[in-house]
């Protein structure tokens, strides 16, 4: 009898036990984008499948930046996994902070992630963050436009080449502008743009004894080079531009082109919020003839906190969302413009997702970033329009500032490169790599 | 005697007046009308007023992405019990300093002033890790004492102001016919301070709705009130202003109607002692 009872206690502890685990909660900060938001949207369909509930924390990505970040840092355990970048994944793997993403499951393919991402999204070999979606930067253009300005856009534009039809494509009496760009003080902002194109033009941030390299004719080269195109055929208060402002530009047909992230295409050809989405064309953002191009790389990617006590329901929602399975539901659902784009191999090889205009260029531009190799001459650090030392968002948020000081014209060029390499200088002298 | 006041001149300041009231209004009028616009005629240029096609699809959205009503119990729980929680220290603090006051009475009631103007980024680890340890991170108690404490200054200076504009003789009086500390507060004091408590109460509840930097730095999916739902909306890389309009419009219409009906009681508390 007391064998009787103690076995069923037993039975009644491993069901009770097993609908605990089935109805474990975990918790995912993320940042709202269109991609991200659609994810939240098919979290039942994980549910369903695994009995695992998802609590979503969805941020501005610069506040989630700092939240995260607190969290992490101080071990916090608010979350169970954190919606990241490029630029922490490295610094953050490197200190221990993330859980190692190399055990995930065979039909996982994590070889099928496209080698850009992986390699940006990992230290020392390890993965530690999955690529939700990649992007890079590509030039977007109004092919009418360019056709009236009896110009052909080339495969590979150089500078040379954009700065001529941007001026030839602007007509102020309609106000049309034949080039809008990032000019938006902050890192993520205009500064990554402008290190991406400093790259094609020679320039970079640091020399191999992490000097700042702002007092060098390429930079000097780079920012008269912006300016002066942008006085020429930009918008007016391009200073303060920064994606959604040039977005809206575009889609109320008042750019002649936009250089700028590749995710911006499904936005920029929606008939419903765009009045050009029929005459957009799709180029590789341009260089200088150096052999490096002004495109950027970047990834949101999927961490996993160390330390949480949710780690095997992180690692199972990890593998659903960044999975083939994953794409292909959306794509059964709202078709293939609107899959999470640049993180698989398999996505671009797929005929149906090819049809999709702005594809081949999309990957090809992901293709064409390395950030292990993102300068001309050698430097130091990973990463194509950032630095992955954790100096870097607080040194360049300043260094974008003076720039963007510049375009508004409240100071000259000169002066905001004198600025920034005396910031740059002193803050890395503080930090210890001096 | 009294100055006489054309009426041009009248007819000037009701206009000044309407003129300035509408500046002030106007950002959340666009706001409100914004939520009803599509994504495309949200940024359309010249920007469109009234003439546009009313939708309500951005608040469909919303309610479809967002738990409305757990932001919006967790605002109310968190501005309601911290502003309590605050009176409730307050006015005795606020007594002891109004009628009892020491010699060091204004230094301690400036020491308190200036709590406000530390920067509150630079205690945000420290705090953070006292949450941890208590742990009490993305609870709602944890932001009931935190907004207390950071709004406690406030309510001390305001309910000290007013206690100062009561006689101190009639809690005398009420000393001399045998009246209890306790009772004399509750019974005298409060009684005649409530439209200064009542516009305290109404101030700091605004106060603590609209914080955002604790409420989104201390909470995560359990105890995030309405400031959280709104910066769900905003996003640097795609034009969601419509939605966003529509989430702000959502968490700032509570608090709009509490002032809308309260606002005799607040301007009537917010200038009591103003003219002697």
């Amino acid at each position: 009898m007391i064998r009787k009872t103690a076995i069923q206690a037993a039975i009644a502890l491993s069901i009770a036990t097993s609908g605990a685990a089935f109805a474990e909660t975990i918790t995912i900060a993320t940042v709202n984008n269109g991609d991200m938001v659609r994810m939240q949207g098919y979290t039942d369909t994980f549910t369903a499948q695994t009995g695992i509930d998802v609590e979503w924390v969805t941020l501005e990505e610069n506040v989630l930046r700092q939240r995260v970040t607190t969290d992490i840092t101080t071990k916090g355990g608010a979350f169970d996994i954190m919606t990241i970048g490029m630029y922490e994944t490295p610094i953050w793997g490197s200190n221990g902070w993330l859980v190692s993403l190399d055990d995930l499951s065979a039909e996982y393919d994590a070889a099928d992630i496209l080698p850009a991402m992986a390699g940006g999204l990992s230290h020392d070999g390890t993965l530690f963050a999955a690529p939700f979606y990649g992007e890079s930067s590509m030039v977007m253009y109004r092919t009418d436009l360019m056709e009236k300005a009896g110009l052909e856009m080339p495969d590979a534009p150089s500078w040379a080449f954009i700065a001529k039809a941007a001026r030839e494509m602007t007509d102020r009496d309609n106000d049309i502008n034949g080039i809008c760009l990032r000019g938006k003080a902050g890192w993520g902002e205009g500064g990554a743009f402008i290190t991406a194109m400093s790259n094609s033009f020679g320039a970079r941030w640091f020399d191999e004894n992490w000097d700042a390299q702002f007092d060098t004719r390429e930079w000097s080269d780079t920012l008269n080079f912006y300016v002066n195109m942008m006085e020429d055929a930009g918008p007016a208060g391009y200073a303060t531009n920064g994606f959604n402002e040039n977005l809206s530009l575009f889609q109320q047909g008042k750019c002649g082109m936009w250089i700028d992230a590749t995710v911006a295409a499904s936005f920029v050809t929606n008939p419903n919020d765009s009045t050009v989405a029929d005459k957009v064309g799709f180029t590789l953002a341009p260089d200088n003839g150096l052999g490096v191009r002004s495109n950027w790389l970047w990834a949101w990617a999927l961490a996993i906190p160390a330390g949480t006590q949710k780690e095997a329901s992180a690692k199972q929602f990890i593998e659903w969302a960044t999975s083939k399975d994953y794409i292909e539901l959306v794509a059964a659902n709202e078709g293939w413009a609107n899959v999470p784009p640049g993180a698989r191999q398999s996505l671009y090889a797929n005929p149906d997702y090819q049809a999709v205009p702005f594809a081949q260029k999309t990957l090809d531009s992901i293709l064409s970033a390395d950030p292990t190799n993102s300068t001309v001459d050698p430097s130091p650090y990973v990463g194509v329009q950032f630095a992955a030392i954790p100096e870097f968002a607080g040194i360049a948020t300043e260094v974008s500032q003076e720039f963007s000081a510049a375009y508004a014209g409240q100071q000259t060029v000169a002066e905001a490169l004198a600025k920034a390499q005396a910031i740059t200088n002193d803050a890395m002298e503080a930090a210890g790599y001096r | 005697m009294a100055r006489a006041v054309t009426t041009q001149r009248k007819a000037f300041n009701t206009l000044l007046a309407w003129g300035i009231g509408l500046g002030i209004f106007f950002p959340i009028l666009w706001t409100i009308l914004t939520s009803f616009k599509t994504e495309g005629q949200a940024i359309a240029d010249p920007p469109l007023f009234l003439m546009f096609d009313w939708t309500l699809e951005n608040y469909a959205v919303v309610q479809e992405r967002s738990d409305y009503m757990k932001f919006l119990t967790n605002s109310v729980v968190i501005a309601g019990g911290s502003t309590l929680l605050g009176i409730l220290i307050a006015i005795p603090a606020a007594w002891s300093m109004a009628f009892v006051p020491s010699k060091r009475t204004k230094d301690i009631l400036l020491w308190m002033l200036s709590t406000k103007m530390l920067p509150a980024v630079g205690v945000l680890y420290p705090i953070y890790l006292l949450f941890i340890e208590l742990g009490i991170l993305d609870t709602r108690t944890g932001l009931v004492v935190v907004l207390m404490l950071i709004n406690l200054p406030i309510i001390v200076w305001m309910l000290y102001t007013y206690f100062r504009e009561i006689p101190s003789e009639i809690l005398e009086a009420a000393r001399m016919d045998g009246a209890s500390l306790k009772s004399e507060i509750l019974y005298v004091l409060t009684p005649m301070a409530i439209p200064g408590i009542a516009s305290t109460i109404l101030l700091n509840f605004i106060l603590a709705w609209n914080e955002a930097f604790w409420t989104l730095n201390l909470t995560a999916a359990k105890a995030a009130p309405l400031t959280a739902f709104i910066a769900s909306y905003s996003s640097p890389e795609g034009l969601f202003y419509a939605k966003l309009s529509a989430a702000s419009t959502m968490a700032i219409a509570p608090i709009l109607i509490l002032g809308w009906f309260s606002q005799k009681q607040l301007v009537r508390g917010l200038t009591f002692g103003a003219v002697k």
